[in-house]
Protein backbone atom coordinates (compact mmCIF):
# COMPACT_ATOMS: atom_id res chain seq x y z
CA UNK A 1 0.00 0.00 0.00
CA UNK A 2 2.73 2.41 1.04
CA UNK A 3 4.84 1.82 -2.08
CA UNK A 4 1.84 1.82 -4.40
CA UNK A 5 0.98 5.31 -3.10
CA UNK A 6 4.62 6.37 -3.58
CA UNK A 7 4.42 5.11 -7.19
CA UNK A 8 1.26 7.12 -7.90
CA UNK A 9 2.70 10.23 -6.25
CA UNK A 10 5.98 10.03 -8.19
CA UNK A 11 4.32 9.47 -11.59
CA UNK A 12 1.64 12.16 -11.11
CA UNK A 13 4.09 14.71 -9.65
CA UNK A 14 6.63 14.25 -12.44
CA UNK A 15 4.02 14.67 -15.17
CA UNK A 16 2.36 17.59 -13.33
CA UNK A 17 5.54 19.54 -12.65
CA UNK A 18 6.95 19.18 -16.15
CA UNK A 19 3.59 20.31 -17.63
CA UNK A 20 3.62 23.23 -15.18
CA UNK A 21 7.09 24.24 -16.37
CA UNK A 22 5.99 24.04 -20.04
CA UNK A 23 2.86 26.08 -19.32
CA UNK A 24 4.71 28.79 -17.40
CA UNK A 25 7.41 28.98 -20.06
CA UNK A 26 4.68 29.67 -22.63
CA UNK A 27 3.22 32.33 -20.37
CA UNK A 28 6.50 34.20 -19.95
CA UNK A 29 8.14 35.92 -16.98
CA UNK A 30 5.81 37.44 -14.39
CA UNK A 31 6.96 41.01 -13.72
CA UNK A 32 4.08 42.63 -11.90
CA UNK A 33 3.30 41.33 -8.40
CA UNK A 34 0.40 43.68 -7.54
CA UNK A 35 -2.80 41.77 -6.70
CA UNK A 36 -4.74 42.98 -9.76
CA UNK A 37 -1.97 41.98 -12.14
CA UNK A 38 -1.61 38.58 -10.43
CA UNK A 39 -5.38 38.06 -10.78
CA UNK A 40 -5.19 38.83 -14.50
CA UNK A 41 -2.23 36.46 -14.89
CA UNK A 42 -4.28 33.78 -13.11
CA UNK A 43 -7.21 34.34 -15.52
CA UNK A 44 -4.86 33.92 -18.48
CA UNK A 45 -3.27 30.82 -16.91
CA UNK A 46 -6.65 29.16 -16.30
CA UNK A 47 -7.02 28.97 -20.09
CA UNK A 48 -3.53 27.53 -20.55
CA UNK A 49 -4.09 23.81 -21.20
CA UNK A 50 -0.65 22.80 -19.93
CA UNK A 51 -1.33 24.55 -16.61
CA UNK A 52 -4.83 23.03 -16.33
CA UNK A 53 -3.47 19.52 -17.03
CA UNK A 54 -0.66 20.07 -14.51
CA UNK A 55 -3.12 21.08 -11.78
CA UNK A 56 -5.18 17.91 -12.46
CA UNK A 57 -2.06 15.72 -12.19
CA UNK A 58 -0.97 17.46 -8.99
CA UNK A 59 -4.43 17.05 -7.46
CA UNK A 60 -4.17 13.28 -8.06
CA UNK A 61 -0.74 13.32 -6.48
CA UNK A 62 -2.13 15.30 -3.52
CA UNK A 63 -4.84 12.75 -2.67
CA UNK A 64 -2.36 9.88 -2.93
CA UNK A 65 -0.09 11.90 -0.63
CA UNK A 66 -2.91 12.29 1.94
CA UNK A 67 -3.32 8.50 1.91
CA UNK A 68 0.44 8.04 2.36
CA UNK A 69 0.49 10.45 5.33
CA UNK A 70 -1.99 8.26 7.23
CA UNK A 71 0.41 5.29 7.10
CA UNK A 72 3.86 6.92 7.03
CA UNK A 73 5.95 9.40 9.05
CA UNK A 74 6.32 12.90 7.65
CA UNK A 75 10.11 12.47 7.60
CA UNK A 76 9.62 9.41 5.35
CA UNK A 77 6.80 10.72 3.14
CA UNK A 78 8.45 13.98 2.09
CA UNK A 79 11.97 12.72 1.24
CA UNK A 80 10.76 9.64 -0.63
CA UNK A 81 8.91 11.81 -3.15
CA UNK A 82 12.29 13.25 -4.21
CA UNK A 83 12.62 10.24 -6.54
CA UNK A 84 10.97 12.69 -8.95
CA UNK A 85 14.27 14.63 -9.09
CA UNK A 86 15.96 12.05 -11.31
CA UNK A 87 13.03 11.89 -13.70
CA UNK A 88 12.40 15.62 -13.78
CA UNK A 89 16.04 16.62 -14.34
CA UNK A 90 16.21 14.21 -17.30
CA UNK A 91 12.93 15.59 -18.68
CA UNK A 92 14.19 19.18 -18.13
CA UNK A 93 17.09 18.38 -20.44
CA UNK A 94 15.28 16.43 -23.16
CA UNK A 95 11.74 17.86 -23.10
CA UNK A 96 12.27 21.43 -21.85
CA UNK A 97 15.67 21.73 -23.60
CA UNK A 98 17.32 23.35 -20.57
CA UNK A 99 21.10 23.43 -20.49
CA UNK A 100 21.77 21.16 -17.53
CA UNK A 101 25.42 21.91 -16.68
CA UNK A 102 27.62 19.45 -14.78
CA UNK A 103 27.11 21.63 -11.68
CA UNK A 104 23.36 21.02 -11.86
CA UNK A 105 23.81 17.27 -12.42
CA UNK A 106 26.20 17.20 -9.45
CA UNK A 107 23.72 19.15 -7.33
CA UNK A 108 20.84 16.85 -8.31
CA UNK A 109 22.98 13.77 -7.54
CA UNK A 110 23.93 15.13 -4.10
CA UNK A 111 20.26 15.81 -3.37
CA UNK A 112 19.28 12.28 -4.46
CA UNK A 113 22.01 10.68 -2.28
CA UNK A 114 20.92 12.86 0.62
CA UNK A 115 17.29 11.93 0.14
CA UNK A 116 18.19 8.22 0.02
CA UNK A 117 20.07 8.55 3.32
CA UNK A 118 17.20 10.45 4.92
CA UNK A 119 14.49 8.01 3.88
CA UNK A 120 16.23 4.63 4.37
CA UNK B 1 27.27 40.64 -11.96
CA UNK B 2 25.23 43.13 -14.04
CA UNK B 3 22.00 44.66 -12.80
CA UNK B 4 19.72 42.38 -14.88
CA UNK B 5 21.21 39.20 -13.43
CA UNK B 6 21.29 40.74 -9.93
CA UNK B 7 17.60 41.62 -10.25
CA UNK B 8 16.75 38.11 -11.49
CA UNK B 9 18.73 36.48 -8.69
CA UNK B 10 17.09 38.60 -5.96
CA UNK B 11 13.63 37.92 -7.37
CA UNK B 12 14.43 34.21 -7.68
CA UNK B 13 15.69 33.91 -4.10
CA UNK B 14 12.76 35.70 -2.50
CA UNK B 15 10.26 33.64 -4.51
CA UNK B 16 12.18 30.42 -3.68
CA UNK B 17 11.98 31.28 0.03
CA UNK B 18 8.19 31.61 -0.28
CA UNK B 19 7.98 28.28 -2.16
CA UNK B 20 10.01 26.50 0.53
CA UNK B 21 8.30 28.00 3.59
CA UNK B 22 4.74 27.52 2.33
CA UNK B 23 5.57 23.88 1.48
CA UNK B 24 7.22 23.06 4.82
CA UNK B 25 4.58 24.71 7.02
CA UNK B 26 1.76 23.36 4.82
CA UNK B 27 3.10 19.79 5.11
CA UNK B 28 3.43 20.12 8.86
CA UNK B 29 -0.23 21.11 9.26
CA UNK B 30 -1.35 18.32 6.89
CA UNK B 31 0.49 15.68 8.91
CA UNK B 32 -0.77 17.20 12.18
CA UNK B 33 -4.37 17.17 10.99
CA UNK B 34 -4.55 13.76 9.29
CA UNK B 35 -6.43 10.99 11.14
CA UNK B 36 -4.88 7.54 11.66
CA UNK B 37 -6.71 6.09 8.64
CA UNK B 38 -9.05 6.98 5.79
CA UNK B 39 -11.92 4.49 5.69
CA UNK B 40 -14.00 5.28 2.59
CA UNK B 41 -13.83 7.52 -0.50
CA UNK B 42 -15.91 10.23 1.21
CA UNK B 43 -13.25 10.50 3.93
CA UNK B 44 -10.84 12.02 1.39
CA UNK B 45 -13.21 14.97 1.05
CA UNK B 46 -14.36 15.18 4.68
CA UNK B 47 -10.78 15.30 5.93
CA UNK B 48 -10.28 18.58 4.02
CA UNK B 49 -12.69 20.31 6.44
CA UNK B 50 -10.56 19.63 9.51
CA UNK B 51 -9.06 23.01 10.53
CA UNK B 52 -5.42 21.81 10.51
CA UNK B 53 -5.83 20.11 7.13
CA UNK B 54 -7.62 23.07 5.51
CA UNK B 55 -4.90 25.45 6.72
CA UNK B 56 -2.30 23.08 5.28
CA UNK B 57 -4.19 22.98 1.98
CA UNK B 58 -4.34 26.81 1.85
CA UNK B 59 -0.57 26.97 2.32
CA UNK B 60 -0.08 24.35 -0.41
CA UNK B 61 -2.23 26.46 -2.77
CA UNK B 62 0.09 29.39 -1.98
CA UNK B 63 3.01 27.01 -2.68
CA UNK B 64 1.54 26.09 -6.08
CA UNK B 65 1.07 29.76 -7.03
CA UNK B 66 4.57 30.78 -5.90
CA UNK B 67 6.09 27.81 -7.73
CA UNK B 68 4.24 28.73 -10.93
CA UNK B 69 5.50 32.31 -10.68
CA UNK B 70 9.05 31.04 -10.15
CA UNK B 71 8.79 28.67 -13.14
CA UNK B 72 7.71 31.58 -15.34
CA UNK B 73 11.32 32.80 -15.38
CA UNK B 74 13.54 30.11 -13.82
CA UNK B 75 14.58 26.67 -15.14
CA UNK B 76 13.01 23.51 -13.72
CA UNK B 77 16.51 21.98 -13.35
CA UNK B 78 17.45 25.06 -11.28
CA UNK B 79 14.48 25.24 -8.94
CA UNK B 80 14.41 21.49 -8.18
CA UNK B 81 17.71 21.47 -6.24
CA UNK B 82 17.28 24.97 -4.85
CA UNK B 83 13.86 24.36 -3.31
CA UNK B 84 15.05 21.01 -1.94
CA UNK B 85 16.32 22.91 1.13
CA UNK B 86 12.72 22.25 2.20
CA UNK B 87 13.63 18.58 2.81
CA UNK B 88 16.07 19.73 5.48
CA UNK B 89 13.48 21.95 7.12
CA UNK B 90 10.87 19.16 7.03
CA UNK B 91 13.28 16.83 8.86
CA UNK B 92 13.91 19.49 11.50
CA UNK B 93 10.17 20.19 11.87
CA UNK B 94 9.54 16.43 12.21
CA UNK B 95 12.20 16.26 14.93
CA UNK B 96 11.20 19.34 16.91
CA UNK B 97 7.43 19.45 16.56
CA UNK B 98 6.32 15.89 15.75
CA UNK B 99 8.92 14.06 17.92
CA UNK B 100 10.15 11.94 15.01
CA UNK B 101 13.65 10.47 15.50
CA UNK B 102 16.52 11.71 13.33
CA UNK B 103 19.42 9.23 13.10
CA UNK B 104 23.02 10.10 12.21
CA UNK B 105 22.31 8.73 8.73
CA UNK B 106 19.47 11.21 8.32
CA UNK B 107 21.67 14.13 9.42
CA UNK B 108 24.30 13.00 6.89
CA UNK B 109 21.59 12.95 4.20
CA UNK B 110 20.56 16.46 5.22
CA UNK B 111 24.18 17.62 4.81
CA UNK B 112 24.26 16.12 1.27
CA UNK B 113 21.06 17.95 0.35
CA UNK B 114 22.40 21.27 1.64
CA UNK B 115 25.62 20.79 -0.36
CA UNK B 116 23.55 20.15 -3.51
CA UNK B 117 21.47 23.27 -2.88
CA UNK B 118 24.55 25.44 -2.36
CA UNK B 119 26.19 24.11 -5.54
CA UNK B 120 23.24 24.84 -7.83
CA UNK B 121 21.97 28.09 -6.29
CA UNK B 122 25.41 29.67 -5.97
CA UNK B 123 27.01 28.21 -9.08
CA UNK B 124 24.46 28.45 -11.89
CA UNK B 125 22.19 31.17 -13.28
CA UNK B 126 18.44 30.64 -12.80
CA UNK B 127 17.68 30.63 -16.52
CA UNK B 128 19.53 28.96 -19.40
CA UNK B 129 16.90 29.22 -22.13
CA UNK B 130 15.86 32.36 -23.98
CA UNK B 131 12.80 34.08 -22.51
CA UNK B 132 9.63 33.97 -24.62
CA UNK B 133 6.73 36.40 -24.71
CA UNK B 134 8.45 38.86 -22.37
CA UNK B 135 5.96 40.93 -20.42
CA UNK B 136 3.10 40.14 -22.77
CA UNK B 137 1.61 37.61 -20.38
CA UNK B 138 -0.28 35.78 -23.11
CA UNK B 139 0.29 32.13 -23.99
CA UNK B 140 1.71 31.32 -27.38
Amino acid sequence: MKWMMVGIIVAATTVGEVLQAIGMRHHGEIHDFRPGALGRALAVLSRNRYVVASVAAMALSFFAYLELLTVAELSFAVPVTAITYVLETILAKYVLRERVSWLRWAGALLVICGVALVSL
Amino acid sequence: MNSESARLRWKTWSCSALVVLSNVVGNFFLKRGMPASLAGPEDYILVLFRPMVSFGVLLLILWLAARMALLSWADLSYILPVTSIGYVLVAIVGRLLLNEQISNKRWLGIAFIMAGVALVSGGTAPRTTKPQARGAGVGQ
